[in-house]
């Protein structure tokens, strides 16, 4: 993650941006949320701050006259309610009156630097700078507050809003009335900063009522599928056959000219190739754009892959596998070829993960518009900072001339990660001269133009001497890579020195003692060829551990040893898995502290479950490596041995994510990451059929509802250390946790997500032949 | 066509083709963003609104079903946004992305009507056409059931005030 830094610190660079001393004069764009407390607050669009003589000790957050605090979010708002999160973190270090507190959800500008929302990263890459920002704030209020009180500085304490001295006291939106600060922090001053002490904070770790709630009750809350302008016409794309390679050859519009209220379509011209061989109907309405682009006929030579299946992807993946050349290593400990080689026993499995799409519930959408030399984009996105120059380009013009204006999302799940959808927007409202045009696809064009998950081969390798301890590990994973194909640049370097895309493989470079290990990520070709690889929920964390997790278990009871005695045993917190401060401080112990937690509170061993019952357990690190929420899971399942239908009973978790800044988010988070877990474990998985996904819309893509939801117990560590992400950690252990529990309560072991009712009876079935 | 009916209690006339469905003269025509476009087939429930009082899929109802029907979206169903559904949902901070929300609460609203106490199979019976892709399930069936509690018994307004 220093990595993504690095990075950011580099467009700062590019953009002549160096962040020092910098002022905000003008009140920022965007929307907002605060004052939350009554049902009746609703989020403004367009809107600028109240009044003015804010008091800007940064950029990130004001004070007003009248006490307001402003604090400015660069994340998106897509259900994590990261605003309430990073706003509680510089409104403690502040000393605010929580009361007073608003948020404004900030569009595009590069003064913000890098704008992305995804790998569980919101809360733990603003921890620190949200701390010194709201130190700031509070440094000038005391500062100032004291001259006020005929005071020093010293002689003063800030609580709630209020400096006071001697038993006198004064707000701290007096001392802005009334003193009219103006000093600003570099990043380098703040950083010098004192920081509260622990024992100090009065809101961190506290309950608190997410500021994005209320809006969500009433119908309020705008979504960038919600955003209208004056004289808009609607948009809808005609879908290519294939993701890449389509060509229109020609296009008939007779029968789309007898749909009421069709204007015309566009052949869209991109220069930016992401949405080659797009058509796009306009009409005055939605209605009718739907019907007219279901009457235009479109001749296209299609991509070269339109024939491609899912099987065909999977056996590219085996075939690469299976060359010793080609990937790159993550982990590639000398000798561990030797010590596979000689190892006494040796286990050695495949895993496969089918296709899942994110079918985040708002469908993909963007308005865009020409405004003077400038182009509006109007839409939800999780990182603005990625596809605003891909924007550009299409259009031609600079970056400068190109803003997002942010809304909410209606889910993200890193779908939005990847703007490819705001591209035709931009480029249709082009071709009618810039007039705004809001781009709809209905569901099945969203499916059809979704990032999937990319279908996974892993193979895990296992070696025992005759003592039955591990000797040596291997495991390859081949899939789609969505780094490689949208963010080069972000890629990891291996061990060889070669780029790599961490979140294809992220989650097998573990933190277990497996003597001399490789980990080996592929890019499956075949996959990126076909389709575009997306990150998706907790990217390759929500697939490696099925592999590495279901493996363990494998080994465990083929040397007969308890599955949580035996990954305890490898948790031991030696050379590279003892961790490093600040973010793994601890290492592999914390993640054996969760594994024995979980197995104390389920009376692991220890409980009587009726016939075809029982529990399973995993553990994680959750997201990443260099950034562990260390996880354990337990599901309960019970087995219908005539039917195959494997039904969750109870889930457990068990999760140390150092500080936890808003509990009742961090729970929220965590149970939908667990029933994403659950439904990417039983319910959901799609195949792709002549180069494209064969599911459409919920008539055949079928996630978990409200009578697949177990009942679940979650806990988090007590923690004062820095704290980590929980937007993905509950996903990542559950399918493991799930298939273990089948093993336990029938017997039989399944190595293909999703699991499905025919897949139990053809193990169950062999399992009583065999 | 021409049709008339009545959306939050206040009359109004629409002229669009017969087969628009509901849901695009709800957002568009007459700026009731609340309702939400999901699926487009009924069966992800974000679109759902009451029309004579019964939880309808707003994005599968062409308006020429609609002559003299009496229409309620999320912004009709309390003037303050104080429906006691709505005050569970807050209560139980419910909403994550909050784009199913609306549909949500206006299914569990004729639920409640239905059920005045409903068991956990009402609620998986009744809820399960509504789909939540942030998965709040657990913490909808809590507030269910609290709103249930704070429900006025016997109430039957159907949503409409």
């Amino acid at each position: 993650m220093a990595r993504i830094e690095q990075i950011a610190a580099r467009q700062d660079g590019r953009a002549g941006l160096s962040r020092r001393g910098f002022l905000l004069t003008a009140a920022g764009a965007g929307f907002m949320f605060g004052f939350a407390r009554k049902a009746d607050a609703s989020q403004v669009y367009p809107s600028s701050l109240p009044g003015g003589g804010m008091f800007e000790p940064n950029i990130w957050c004001a004070i007003g006259p009248d006490g307001t605090v402003n604090v400015n979010v660069i994340r998106a708002e897509m259900g994590q309610h990261v605003g309430t999160a990073l706003a509680r973190i510089i409104a403690d270090e502040m000393e605010a009156d929580w009361d007073k507190v608003k948020i404004t959800q900030v569009d595009t500008d590069p003064k913000w630097g890098l704008m992305v929302t995804g790998g569980s990263w919101s809360v733990w890459m603003t921890w620190d700078v949200f701390r010194q920002a709201g130190a700031a704030a509070r440094t000038v209020m005391i500062e100032e507050g004291a001259k006020l009180l005929g005071t020093t500085p010293a002689a003063c304490s800030a609580h709630n809003g209020v400096v006071t001295a001697n038993g006198k006291s004064i707000s701290y939106g007096d001392i802005v009335a009334r003193s009219k600060p103006t000093r600003s922090y570099t990043p380098e001053e703040m950083a010098k900063l004192p920081l509260k002490p622990v024992s100090e904070r009065r809101l961190i770790g506290k309950p608190v009522a997410a500021l994005d709630i209320p809006s969500k009750t009433t119908g309020a809350a705008i979504y960038g599928i919600d955003a209208k302008l004056e004289g808009m016409v609607y948009g809808r794309p005609k879908m290519p056959p294939t993701r890449y390679g389509s060509k229109v050859v020609s296009v008939d519009d007779t029968d789309a000219k007898k749909v009421p209220g069709y204007l015309r379509y566009v052949v869209l011209e991109d220069p930016s190739e992401t949405v080659p061989g797009w058509v796009v109907v306009l009409a005055k309405t939605y209605p009718a754009a739907i019907r007219a682009t279901d009457a235009l006929k479109v001749n296209w030579t299609a991509g070269k892959t339109h024939s491609v299946s899912e099987a065909q992807i999977l056996d590219r993946g085996r075939e690469l596998i299976a060359k010793k050349e080609g990937g790159t290593y993550v982990f590639d400990d000398k000798g561990t070829e030797d010590a596979l080689h000689a190892a006494h026993n040796l286990i050695e499995r495949e895993y496969i993960c089918a296709s899942v799409a994110h079918y985040q519930l708002e469908p993909l959408n963007a308005l865009a518009q020409q405004v003077g030399d400038t182009w509006e984009i109007h839409t939800g996105n999780q990182w603005q900072s990625l596809f605003l120059p891909v924007i550009a380009k299409a259009l031609q013009v600079p970056d400068s001339k190109v803003i997002m204006r942010t809304y909410l999302l209606g889910g993200g799940f890193g779908r939005r990660l990847n703007g490819d959808y705001a591209i035709p927007a931009a480029l249709v409202s082009k071709a009618i001269g810039g007039k705004p045009v809001k781009l709809i696809l209905t569901r099945s064009d969203d499916m059809m133009f979704d990032s999937i998950r990319s279908p996974s081969v892993q193979k895990v390798q296992v070696g025992l001497n005759a003592d039955d301890k591990i000797v040596a590990m291997r495991h390859d994973a081949a899939a789609g890579w969505p780094t490689e194909v949208m963010a080069a640049p972000f890629m990891s370097k291996g061990a060889d020195g070669k780029p790599y895309d961490q979140f294809a493989i992220a989650g097998a470079d573990h933190w277990y003692d497996t003597g001399p290990t490789q980990i080996r990520a592929i890019s499956n070709d075949l996959a990126k060829e076909t389709f575009r690889p997306g990150w998706l929920r907790s990217v390759s964390s929500g697939w490696t551990p099925w592999a590495l997790e279901s493996a363990l278990d494998e080994v465990a009871h083929a040397i007969k040893q308890d599955p949580v005695a035996f990954r305890l045993s490898l948790l031991t917190a030696t050379g590279r898995n003892a961790g490093q401060a600040p973010d793994s401080t601890g290492g592999a112990k914390r993640q054996a502290a969760v594994l024995q937690r979980l197995a104390d509170k389920i009376g692991w061993g220890k409980t009587q479950l009726p016939a075809d019952t029982a529990l399973g357990v995993a553990t994680t690190f959750g997201q990443e490596r260099g950034m562990p929420t260390w996880t354990a899971a337990a599901a309960q399942v019970h087995v219908d041995r005539k039917t195959g239908v494997v039904t969750c009973q109870k889930l457990w978790l068990v999760l140390d994510a150092g500080t936890i800044i808003d509990p009742g988010g961090a729970l929220a988070q965590t149970e939908g990451g667990a029933l994403w877990g659950l439904s990417m474990a039983l319910f959901e998985g799609t195949e792709i059929e002549n180069g494209t996904i064969r599911a459409r819309n919920l008539h055949n893509y079928t996630p978990a509802r409200i009578g697949d939801t177990p009942e679940m117990d979650v806990e988090f560590i007590d923690s004062t250390e820095k704290p980590m992400g929980l937007g993905e950690p509950g996903v990542t252990a559950i399918a493991p946790a799930i298939g273990n529990a089948i093993h336990n309560a029938v017997g039989v072991r399944l190595r293909k997500l999703p699991i499905r009712p025919q897949d139990v009876l053809a193990a169950l079935r062999e399992h009583h032949t065999s | 066509m021409t049709i008339k009916f009545e959306v939050n209690g206040k009359p109004v006339e629409i002229d669009a083709p017969a087969d628009t469905p509901l849901l695009w003269v709800l957002r568009d025509d007459l700026d009731l963003t609340g309702t939400k476009f999901g699926c487009g087939i009924g069966e992800c429930g974000a679109c759902t609104v009451h029309v004579g009082g019964r939880a309808t899929r707003s994005c599968i109802t062409p308006i020429s079903s609609l002559e003299g029907a009496s229409i309620t979206t999320i912004e009709g169903l309390d003037p303050q946004g104080n429906h006691p559904v709505q005050e569970a949902w807050r209560n139980q901070q419910v909403p994550q992305c909050g784009y199913c929300q609306s549909g949500q609460i206006m299914q569990a609203v004729t639920l409640l009507n239905d059920f005045p106490n409903p068991t956990d199979a009402d609620i998986d019976g009744v809820m399960g056409g509504s789909l939540c892709r942030c998965m709040t399930y657990i913490r909808i069936r809590k507030a269910i059931k609290e709103a249930a509690v704070n429900m006025p018994g016997g109430e039957t307004s159907n949503g409409q005030n």
